[in-house]
């Protein structure tokens, strides 16, 4: 059984837990071999939400799943840069009937401690 | 002309290709804006002495991009974190500068597609395309739009951000994404030259004059682009920019198309205008704006409202509202068809536009039913349309043309 676990957090508090904490915990739940994939996302301005609808994929500025639309799955994915990304997500069948949000992955600052 | 004048005069024509180039080499807007100040500093201190360069283009990149690796060394030395001395690394590694300019005119390509991706809200990418490819203040652009500067200022904060964190591309889209890309491109364009026509003439000197940038946009990418809709922009903003003259009175007032005194009308830009109408009508895959230029080149050759050839105007609003269908077009065909047969015709086509879901909230809707109304002699109907009209128009201007109107009828 595989759950995905979402972190929802608001924007005052969006860098409130600090970076190596997280990544502390990553650390014990790959030791534990129950860590399939986690990351960090960039805040929501970073994001880009399609739609495709006729064949044609439609670019939003933002997350803009309406409000009654709830997540539903989820795909990490490597891609050179948004363009790729966006190609690949024009692609993820749902996108025909609601839309899929393309936020980019960050990689957690850890400071110099481990460098 | 002295070499520092040759500076200020390559600063001004150039400092923009410049730029363009310094942002693919050195990845990064702000680290490009400013290898592009230090790059004219070292100009200015250089050229006098040692003669302006053959290539100023050429050497202004290159010593932009020696100055940002400088930089980025320095800063390897003081911080650990190796990131910059890999961003130093990555750049140094590129082939020479002079090989890589070749590419200059694509460089171009690559800012406006990025500066107008359609992950950017249509503010962000407006504000980036008037800072980053016209090169505008940061409180110019704040001026022309009549917002703080520090609002456009964090606009743009952000979509560099949503660049960097998101990873936009800096290229030019392949075949099969280039038409939506550009139709979103060439909106961008629209916007400007709508804020700037819209905005009152005169009223505020300092205001940066957003239709010349447009045009001068528009202008750049039908050099870059040979495609029947970026000429047909490109024409569509020269015809309407061309009444520029005659649509405002000397105190602001605004003049309606068929009162204009058209010897005031700019014939160079209106012999352009048709001229790029002509050839992108001419080729397949011309849309919307080629066929709005070619309603207003109708308008541009008639020698008067009544001379104008309203059937031919009919049928391209015909063609319009076919590849388009939106009210606003479905609202200027009516006002054409009651141009070719009577106001009567015209009213029968407005009344179902004025729902309000349609157009019940658009003061221009009201204010031609007002007109048509008052020609089709029905004083009391118009007079309560014009004030319908009124009650939703912003702009002073518009205001004081339709109290005008109201005064007219009243007497």
């Amino acid at each position: 059984m595989k759950y995905l676990c979402l972190v929802y957090l608001d924007r005052e508090n969006w860098s409130a837990c600090p970076d190596p904490v997280c990544a502390d915990y990553a650390q014990k739940l790959v030791d534990r071999q129950v860590l399939l994939a986690g990351e960090a996302l960039h805040p929501v301005d970073s994001a880009t939400t399609v739609r495709v609808r006729n064949g044609q994929a439609q670019l939003y500025d933002g997350p803009f799943a309406e409000t009654k639309e709830l997540l539903a799955g989820f795909y990490l994915v490597e891609a050179r840069d948004l363009n790729e990304a966006i190609r690949i997500a024009s692609g993820i069948p749902p996108g025909e009937y609601g839309s899929i949000e393309v936020r980019p992955v960050r990689q957690l600052e850890l400071g110099d401690a481990t460098s | 002309m002295t070499p520092g004048d040759r500076v200020q005069e390559v600063y001004r024509r150039e400092n923009r290709r410049v730029f363009a180039t310094l942002v693919r080499l050195l990845g990064d807007f702000d680290l490009a804006e400013d290898a592009l100040q230090s790059a004219f500093l070292a100009a200015s201190e250089r050229w006098p002495q040692q003669g302006v360069p053959r290539n100023p283009v050429a050497w202004l990149v290159s010593a932009g991009r020696f100055r940002a690796i400088d930089s980025l060394r320095r800063q390897r030395r003081m911080t650990p974190w190796s990131e910059a001395a890999e961003a130093a690394a990555g750049i140094a590694d590129e082939a020479s500068v002079y090989e890589e300019l070749e590419d200059v005119e694509d460089d171009r390509l690559r800012l406006i597609f990025t500066c107008c991706h359609p992950s950017l809200s249509e503010e962000a990418a407006i504000a980036m395309t008037l800072r980053e490819i016209c090169g505008l203040s940061t409180e110019a652009i704040a001026r022309g739009f009549l917002i703080a500067p520090t609002t456009l200022a964090q606009r743009i904060v952000r979509a560099k951000s949503k660049i960097r964190d998101a990873r936009i591309p800096y290229e030019v889209p392949d075949r099969d994404a280039l038409p939506a890309r550009l139709g979103r491109v060439l909106r961008v364009i629209y916007l400007v030259f709508n804020e700037g026509h819209s905005a009152a003439q005169g009223a505020d000197l300092m205001r940066p004059d957003l239709t010349a940038e447009a045009i001068r946009l528009a202008r750049l990418l039908a050099d870059l682009i040979p495609d029947p809709e970026v000429r047909g922009l490109l024409a569509l903003l020269l015809l309407q920019d061309s009444r520029r003259r005659a649509r405002t009175t000397a105190s602001g007032d605004l003049v309606p198309l068929e009162a204009q005194d058209r010897t005031l009308w700019d014939r160079a830009a209106i012999a352009e205008g048709v001229s790029l109408v002509r050839q992108a009508l001419g080729v397949h895959g011309f849309g919307s704006y080629a066929l709005q230029a070619a309603i207003a080149a109708v308008h541009a050759e008639a020698p008067s409202s009544e001379a104008t050839d309203w059937a031919e105007i009919v049928g391209l609003y015909d063609a319009l509202l076919h590849r388009e269908p939106s009210p606003v077009i479905a609202l200027n065909r009516a006002v054409a068809v009651a141009m070719r047969d009577g106001p009567e015709a015209g009213l029968a086509l407005i009344e179902p536009l004025l729902t309000p879901e349609l157009l019940g909230g658009y003061h221009l809707a009201h204010a031609a039913k007002a007109e048509l109304l008052r020609r089709a002699g029905h004083c009391d109907a118009a007079k309560s349309a014009y004030e319908a009209s009124l009650g939703l128009a912003r702009q002073d201007p518009e205001k004081r043309f339709l109290r005008a109107r109201l005064a007219e009828i009243s007497d």
